[in-house]
């Protein structure tokens, strides 16, 4: 079973249906022994770091998350569940962030607009799973504007142009993936990244 | 590099479609869910719905729409349509709207905005002008009208264009009274007017009769995303044709 973390962080039910519609099981909950049991774990999330790591910490996610990602369950992390994955935030300075990638999280630069929204294309940066069957340049959903910057260029998955910008738009560290778009609002290529995460998790065959 | 969005709009009157469709492998042609799905696998980039119900039971069928819109729809939605409290536009991104769209309630309370931005953040507010041309000699000049097109509020529809913005609005979708439902194309004059004044995004609207005006209106008026009903609706042209064309033009896409 997939499980999607509730953190409190808004609506989460986009997500589950985005699994729903490749045939992928995926309960959402808060509970820390049915996301134990998970065979994968997705942290979604919109709103701002330091509230999304409180309530993480109040749930007492943060051990749990960091557990499982050890123990080599598939992670995705989702557009601030990208961002949680890396030490620390401009948007919430003084708090830790999950730290399971090298990095933080910027503000985008005051000559762009910001929030960064609309559809975008990423440029494929190295091969994964996640990606199968997704062409270089297919166009995502984003809205946003902070940005998670890598320390170590290997845990690029995908990078983004935004007008003299680019910047990182997917991670992956190992189990670990996530994408700063949000793929269940990115129509049917969208839906494939859950169908990719699906069969990551379960092997080819589901 | 971000992309120019083709956005089909539809009218909904108590949870029907009020303009006639033509679709032929359509079930139900009424409904707004199933037809916005069909958009969304044609290509469409976004949708928004305009709600324009007149009932005291309006504001929770704008509710049951965000709902099965959100559980059908893997694009972007917008509603919009006599939205005035704040806590309408939470009960609607609550049932799963990505943005709201406000009109005239912002014309006479334009706090309004500045509260769903400071609330939801301004990703999430769209603020909708109807804009009628002044008559007169000199600089065309456009007035923002209220209720449906139909009060006049004397307010300089470009000069509510930027205190809008300064208040949290992400987006404007502007509609050019003149050219709605003429079919000759955009007010460039107007959209120009209003995308080089701010630095949110422009959905152009109002008056699309061919592909060339969805062009045009990019290309020389520095829409961000063009919106369109009946030449979606009656068949004319598909969505994905559309994206063809607009590419064969060098605009960027997603196709």
């Amino acid at each position: 079973m997939i499980y999607i973390l509730d953190y409190g962080s808004g609506n989460l039910r986009s997500v589950q249906k985005a699994f729903e519609a490749v045939d992928v099981v995926a309960e959402v909950g808060a509970d820390p022994s049915r996301a134990r049991s998970a065979d994968g774990l997705v942290l979604p999330g919109v709103g701002a770091f330091g509230h999304a790591m409180a309530e993480l910490d109040g749930r007492g996610l943060i051990d749990l998350i960091k557990e499982r990602i050890g123990a080599g369950v598939p992670f995705l992390g989702v557009c601030l569940g990208l961002q949680l994955l890396f030490e620390d935030s401009e948007e919430s300075p003084g708090v830790q962030g999950l730290g399971i990638v090298p990095g933080r999280v910027t503000r985008l630069p005051d000559r762009v607009k910001v929030p960064h929204m609309g559809w975008n294309q990423i440029e494929i940066m190295q091969d994964s799973p996640l990606l199968d069957g997704v062409p270089d340049h297919s166009a995502f959903y984003f809205v946003h504007g902070f940005v998670g910057v890598p320390t170590f260029p290997a845990y690029v998955l995908t990078t983004t142009d935004y007008d003299d910008l680019t910047f990182v738009s997917s991670i992956q560290r190992e189990n670990v993936a996530a994408f700063q778009f949000h793929p269940e609002k990115s129509s049917e290529l969208g839906l494939k990244l859950y169908r990719n995460f699906g069969r990551w998790v379960y092997g080819r065959g589901r | 590099m971000l992309l120019k969005r083709i956005i089909p709009c539809l009218d909904v009157d108590r949870g029907r479609v009020v303009k006639g469709t033509n679709f032929v492998d359509i079930r139900d042609a009424g409904d707004p869910v199933e037809l916005a799905s069909k958009y969304d696998q044609e290509g469409a980039d976004e949708l928004v719905f305009l709600d324009i119900t007149a009932t005291h039971e309006k504001r929770d069928t704008m509710v049951e729409l965000a709902r099965r819109c959100a559980e059908e729809l893997f694009v972007p939605f917008t509603i919009g349509g006599g939205i005035s409290e704040v806590d309408h536009v939470r009960a609607l991104l609550a049932a799963g709207a990505d943005k709201v769209s406000l009109n005239s309630a912002p014309l006479r309370d334009p706090v309004l905005i500045s509260s769903c931005a400071e609330r939801f953040g301004s990703q999430c507010v769209v603020l909708a002008i109807d804009a009628k041309r002044v008559p007169g000699e000199g600089e065309p000049r456009w007035e923002a009208y209220a209720n449906g097109g139909r009060l006049p509020t004397g307010r300089d529809a470009v000069e509510w264009a930027v205190e809008a913005v300064g208040r949290g609005a992400g987006e404007i979708l502007l509609t050019s009274m003149d050219r709605d439902g003429t079919k000759d194309g955009y007010d460039l004059e107007l959209t120009a007017a209003v995308s080089s004044a701010v630095n949110v995004p422009v959905i152009a609207s109002g008056g699309a009769g061919n592909l060339e005006h969805l062009a045009e209106v990019i290309l020389r008026a520095g829409a961000d995303a063009v919106l369109a009903a009946s030449i979606f609706h009656f068949g004319e042209f598909t969505v994905h044709r559309a994206k063809d064309y607009l590419y064969a033009r060098g605009i960027p896409v997603r196709r």
